[in-house]
């Protein structure tokens, strides 16, 4: 049986970063207390032996039956009107009508 | 213990749409009574977040026309709904529960709604959530809590808190909520009324935000099975907009839903009456049990072995589900961007920080680390093999019955603030609804009693895949008996 990786402040960190998380230091250490208790929890997964069984990452595997085929939910590749771009425009934050203006990508 | 909320009971979606056809209510009448009975309680209960008085009314007065004019009305004429706000409604804002989408209004509406809409429904406003969905009580609302309308010092369930509140208050005859955890069911039964969780992509979820896109399910909540079987006749089809909706026919979820449950096979899971149950619930549930039997149905015991591993494989998929599509909240295109930040980098991250609530942080961290190399197998793809197991559990049984019968909750509804501080004792109050959103079959909680303190309490009934129509069967003679 696979022990549990704990949970350090130095994987919370790392974990927040891949997030795009900026936590707090008193956020960091609640956050870091919580995924343990969570995680803990989570281990007894590891009492199933699931070697010989297929992930299922969506329902629709397995409701794929005789009335549906696999092309059910595609549909013909055309082109067509998309949002109206003013409308779309009137949510962003910061905008020159066109593009979505944002801070600069890089640090010079 | 508040019940004046309560006196007020609205009609149904049959004897109000009857009286506007003879003309003895009118719409206007229902939209504005609905109006008063919100400004009236909704200080206390808060299930509403945003209104949209002069849409609905407008809209009411085109019901009335037609109704003055003899012509044929749509299926839902004149009947006041809430929508929940993870459903966006071009016109109206969608906050989700969040400070993140604080002032949005989308520029389109969900698939959902519209049908809603063209069916002659009358949309009153948005509905209070937990933030992103991700809750079980409706605390998690960065616009502050919903109230139970039977209890006002507890929780009405979450996260669709609003929209079973809503319907218990008699300020909605009928509302949208989603179910990703039992985020319908849940609430439905702490607030007494009738909440459906459709089989996954009987509902499009185009124009739902996404919390976890292969759990999310769109459904309704009504006062009674009969009302939430027609809405979800409605709202139900397939949409090319949504690539997992289904192409699977929707019948009349009305034509058996009178035939009693005389001869057919329900099942009992007894994991699902072990440690933990409130005793109140297990008299109330077994209580129902029992009147079905008598009423001719034969109860079989049915054993769903993996059930207790359901919560942690819930956490594991829904987290990181969630991880991925709380992506797109960063500022750029929608919603709150942090104001001084100099770089993209800086402004993603301050954003994300000042816009989400401590549960969404728990959740997308949880999520983001699951999925992160060097344990990605461990956790994400285990679940994943484990929510297979989970689901032939349900094929099997539902080999030998026709439907199954538990709790909806271990508990009636809890104390607001009762469970804020322990992630993880919130998280086991979905212990009987997560395993039907990770098999993708439907279900149904339905008021069956009450605790001896007045609390509702809901028996959950699920089905098949695709088969509501035998949930509601089974839904409309509990309600009978109940009564």
């Amino acid at each position: 049986m696979a022990e549990t990786e704990r949970v350090a402040a130095e994987d919370v960190r790392r974990v927040a970063e891949l997030a795009n998380l900026e936590l707090a230091s008193v956020e960091s250490v609640r956050m870091q207390r919580d995924l343990n208790a969570i995680l803990d929890y989570v281990a007894q997964l590891n009492e199933l032996d699931t070697s010989a069984v297929e992930p299922m990452a969506q329902v629709s595997d397995i409701l794929r039956t005789g009335t549906q085929s696999a092309t059910a939910a595609l549909r013909e590749d055309r082109a067509s009107s998309c949002l109206d771009r003013q409308r779309v425009m009137a949510a962003a934050p910061e905008t020159d009508g066109i593009f979505f203006k944002v801070p600069k990508v890089i640090e010079r | 213990m508040t019940t004046k909320i309560l006196e007020v009971k609205l009609p149904t979606i049959d004897e109000l749409m009857e009286g506007i056809a003879k003309g003895t209510k009118t719409a206007v009448e229902a939209a504005r009574f609905c109006f008063n009975r919100i400004d009236e309680e909704d200080a206390t209960v808060h299930a509403f977040l945003s209104l949209n008085r002069e849409g609905a009314l407008a809209r009411a007065a085109e019901i009335d026309a037609l109704a003055s004019a003899g012509e044929a009305l749509p299926p839902l004429a004149g009947v006041p709904m809430g929508i929940k706000d993870v459903l966006v409604v071009d016109g109206m804002p969608a906050t989700a529960g969040s400070k993140i989408l604080e002032g949005y209004r989308p520029p389109y509406t969900a698939t959902a709604v519209q049908k809603l809409a063209d069916a002659g429904a009358v949309v009153l406003g948005k509905l209070n959530c937990d933030e992103f969905a991700m809750g079980s009580s409706n605390e998690n609302s960065a616009y502050g809590p919903v109230r139970n309308p039977h209890d006002t010092e507890r929780v009405p369930g979450g996260s669709s808190g609003g929209s079973g509140a809503a319907v218990a208050a008699g300020m909605a005859v009928a509302t949208l909520g989603s179910d990703t955890g039992g985020s319908i069911r849940q609430p439905a039964s702490f607030c007494g009324v009738v909440g459906v969780l459709p089989t996954y992509g009987r509902v499009s979820r185009y124009g739902l935000i996404a919390f976890a896109s292969s759990l999310d399910r769109v459904g309704p909540f009504a006062a009674t099975v009969r009302d939430a079987a027609k809405v979800l006749g409605v709202i139900a089809g397939h949409d090319p907009m949504d690539a997992t909706s289904s192409t699977e026919p929707v019948p009349d979820y009305l034509a058996d839903i009178d035939k009693g449950v005389a001869g057919m096979r329900l099942g009992v899971p007894p994991e699902y009456f072990g440690e933990g149950l409130d005793p109140e619930v297990r008299e109330a549930v077994e209580a129902t049990i029992e009147r079905l039997r008598e009423a001719g149905a034969e109860i079989v015991p049915v054993s769903l072995p993996h059930t207790r591993y359901a919560v942690p494989t819930y956490y594991v998929i829904a987290t990181a589900e969630a991880s991925a599509n709380l992506a797109r909240f960063d500022g750029v295109r929608y919603g709150y961007r942090a104001p001084n930040t100099h770089t993209l980098a800086a402004m993603y991250k301050c954003s994300r920080e000042g816009g989400f609530g401590a549960e969404v942080k728990r959740r997308i961290l949880l999520g983001t680390y699951v999925l992160s190399a060097g344990y990605y197998d461990a956790y994400y793809k285990k679940a994943q093999q484990v929510r297979r197991l989970l689901t032939e559990d349900f094929l099997k049984a539902f080999d030998a019955v026709e439907a199954i019968l538990t709790p909806t909750a271990p508990t009636p509804a809890f104390k607001l603030g009762e469970k804020t501080d322990d992630p993880m004792a919130m998280y086991l109050a979905d212990i009987y609804t997560v395993t039907a959103n990770l098999a993708g079959i439907c279900g149904v909680s339905v008021p069956c009693g009450e605790s001896h303190s007045g609390l509702p309490i809901g028996i959950q009934i699920l089905g098949r895949h695709f088969g509501e129509s035998t949930v509601f069967r089974v839904g409309q003679a509990v309600e009978e008996l109940s009564a």
